[in-house]
């Protein structure tokens, strides 16, 4: 098994379309609430593929589109702090601010980097001894546990000068926030992949029981996307809903119980503000009391002018599933790739960037 | 102590003379660099390329090849793309104050080996010796000239609708091999940069047809950047096929693992060929025979649909657009 080719196979998809289209009766609109997923579904032109009975619309599983605004102005307002490295995962430099992002905080002097991993960034703590080291945590559960390992080895080898801006989001409680707002009606949950290879499957129980719809956990190859959305069809067709598995290869129904340990052990659940969802409760991580020492706004007083909304972006409403990139003004337009207005064109993940880059001839 | 460059290596005075004369000179040894002039002095009669290009790689060792390798490669190429024979390169090395002298040695042992293989002479050259920080370690700049034979009408405006779209190799390895030596990024990969002169190459390909349009070396901004290039200039819709298109496992893990699609990693030793459909096969033939084109694939054809635009069959048969990379590449977040 080389884990790659194998799920790519195009024998294999055909067969799966050739069986969704068959069983595909009623029309459903699915919701996949990954950014990685959204990316995978264009780049394979998996709507196209599949019947006319099938919608299926993007969710907000993108962590730097939806982070707020006066979030990113936080970690910029951190990048002008005299003696502050910010570090960060690379999509997060270019996301616009109220009047700035890190990419320009850099090109104004401001000294940014950025790490594949935080143990990159601890490096980065222990070679440079008179500096402070911040990390931009942005991310879901998936992400969180390596951040709260780099804070227990920071504890561990006496790294002072090491803080996390914690900007991570939890993804059941915003999937119940969207679900409960009913903007969007839902015929079934394309669940993410690699969250619940941390969460476990069971993360997505309350969906199927408490709002009767199917969810199915997908991997990201074509053939893993094809097979959950074909599992979604049979689960619709026969009037049920319950929490299955596409994606055995990676996740089981408790998740990894270490990375789960180590998170709540960091950290524990507070209210977030997502972009276009406003605060949404036990959403978010900040750090326990305990490793108070190692929280970005604990350690310093990060001052930041009231947040600016980009006027006519429709990100927020983009990552609710309630738009679509080709309904807003700015698509194509004002933004794009190269001059993005709002995060969703930003990241490698955003539903506007994976519309812009790979959507069909007709620019669907 | 081990031996550094020092400020005074590019004063133009006794000890560069004595670096010149020493590593360069003799390494590079040919008649019309020995002449010591401050230009070479050469006779043509024929239709000329010429062309230039800086090299900044970082780091300047990798696997597959340094940066001097790169410089002889590249410029090569460039002539190799208007179906050149390249003849003559300058070279000049911008160097950081502190430089080991024995990583210089190896730079310009490559540049020896691989200006050898590609049949090219260095035959002028200049060197600057900067301070620390005002340069990172080492950048060389290299300019080419090369002939075109008799009747070769080779340009990026040249593709036609109905032509075919070869690709001499497989894609994403320089750029994956340089990333797992990047410092902060490291990973461990048996990847090798596919760094290669291909000039000759390319004379065997116009040995086997002329009926070639459109020659070029896909670097930054990879395979997709370079069909959008190719689409714009020849006013022509370009049509690939995910599944035809050579991809490595190694870089097809390392993409998956850092976010990347190979199609925009950079490559430095593989061409695309626009060629006449009816010649496509000989031509990939010829291709296929040398050793930096086994393998080699016909990718897709160029169409009189959406012109400027590059579209692809993913392997589900659907279509999608492939644009040009926007930006750097940046790692994803999760």
């Amino acid at each position: 098994m080389k884990y790659i080719t194998e799920f790519r196979n195009s024998e294999l998809a055909q067969g799966l379309i050739t069986d969704i289209r068959q069983k595909s009766k009623r029309n459903v609109r699915f919701m996949e609430f990954c950014g990685g997923h959204t990316v995978s579904i264009f780049k394979y032109g998996i709507r196209q593929a599949l019947p006319p009975t099938i919608e299926m619309v993007s969710g907000p599983g993108c962590p730097v589109c939806v982070t707020a605004t006066s979030d990113i102005d936080k970690a910029v307002a951190l990048a002008g702090i005299p003696g502050v490295i910010i570090t960060s995962f690379g999509d997060m430099l270019r996301v616009p601010g109220s009047r700035s992002s890190l990419q320009k905080a850099r090109a104004e002097g401001a000294d940014v980097r950025i790490v594949y991993s935080t143990m990159d960034a601890l490096k980065i703590a222990q070679e440079n001894p008179d500096k402070t080291i911040a990390f931009i945590g942005v991310g879901f559960e998936t992400t969180a546990p390596t951040i709260a390992v780099s804070v227990l080895q920071a504890q561990q080898q006496g790294i002072k000068n090491y803080c996390v801006l914690s900007l991570h989001k939890l993804c059941p409680p915003v999937i119940k926030t969207i679900l409960d707002a009913g903007e969007v009606k839902l015929d079934g949950l394309v669940c993410p992949g690699h969250v619940s290879a941390v969460t476990g499957s069971n993360a997505w129980q309350f969906v199927a029981r408490d709002y009767g719809i199917p969810c199915v956990v997908a991997g990201f190859e074509p053939t893993d996307i094809l097979q959950c959305v074909d599992m979604l069809v049979t689960q619709v067709e026969n009037n049920q809903a319950k929490v299955e598995i596409a994606y055995k290869r990676g996740v089981t129904p408790e998740g990894n119980l270490e990375a789960q340990k180590v998170m709540r052990q960091v950290f524990e659940p507070c209210p977030a503000k997502w972009r276009g969802m406003g605060v949404v409760p036990g959403s978010g991580l900040k750090l326990r009391h305990e490793f108070a020492c190692y929280d970005a706004e604990v350690a310093f007083e990060i001052k930041t002018e009231p947040a600016i909304e980009p006027k006519g972006c429709l990100c927020g409403e983009i990552l609710r599933g309630a738009k679509t990139p080709a309904d807003c003004r700015l698509f194509r337009k004002t933004c794009t790739p190269e001059n993005p207005v709002g995060p969703c064109m930003v990241s490698s993940e955003g539903s506007c960037s994976a519309y812009y880059l790979y959507g069909d001839i007709s620019g669907r | 102590m081990e031996d550094k460059i020092l400020l005074a290596h590019g004063s133009g005075g006794k000890l560069a003379h004595d670096l010149i004369v020493k590593n360069f000179v003799s390494a590079l040894d040919n008649p019309l660099l020995a002449q010591m002039d401050d230009a070479a002095v050469f006779d043509v009669k024929h239709r000329l390329a010429f062309t230039t290009d800086s090299y900044v790689v970082n780091p300047i060792f990798f696997p597959g090849g340094n940066i001097g390798k790169l410089a002889v490669c590249g410029t090569v190429n460039d002539l190799a793309t208007s179906g050149a024979r390249p003849l003559y390169l300058s070279l000049a090395l911008i160097i950081e104050e502190g430089l080991p002298l024995k990583d210089l040695k190896l730079v310009i042992d490559s540049i020896k080996t691989t200006a050898e293989e590609a049949g090219v002479k260095i035959v002028t050259g200049d060197t600057k010796v900067v301070n620390r920080g005002s340069a990172d370690k080492l950048f060389i700049n290299t300019s080419g000239i090369g002939i075109i034979p008799e009747g070769i009408m080779i340009s990026g405006s040249n593709a036609h609708p109905g032509d075919k779209v070869l690709l001499s190799g497989t894609i994403g390895d320089h750029g994956i091999a340089v990333l797992s030596k990047r410092e902060g990024i490291s990973f461990e990969t048996h990847l090798e940069s596919d760094c290669a002169p291909l000039a000759g190459m390319v004379a065997e390909m116009l040995q086997a047809s002329r009926n070639i349009h459109s020659l070029r070396d896909p670097t930054r901004g990879g395979l997709a950047t370079t069909l959008n290039e190719l689409a714009e200039q020849s006013k022509v819709g370009i049509r690939i096929e995910e599944a035809k298109i050579p991809v490595k496992d190694e870089v097809l893990g390392a993409c998956e693992m850092l976010g990347f699609d190979p199609l925009y990693v950079a490559n430095e030793g593989k061409m695309i060929a626009i060629v006449a459909a009816e010649d496509a096969e000989i031509i990939l033939k010829a291709m296929q025979k040398h050793r930096y084109g086994k393998d080699a694939a016909v990718i897709g054809e160029v169409i009189a649909d959406h012109p400027s635009r590059v579209v692809m069959k993913t392997l589900l048969g659907s279509s999608r657009i492939v644009d040009m990379l926007v930006g750097d590449l940046l790692p994803r977040i999760c």
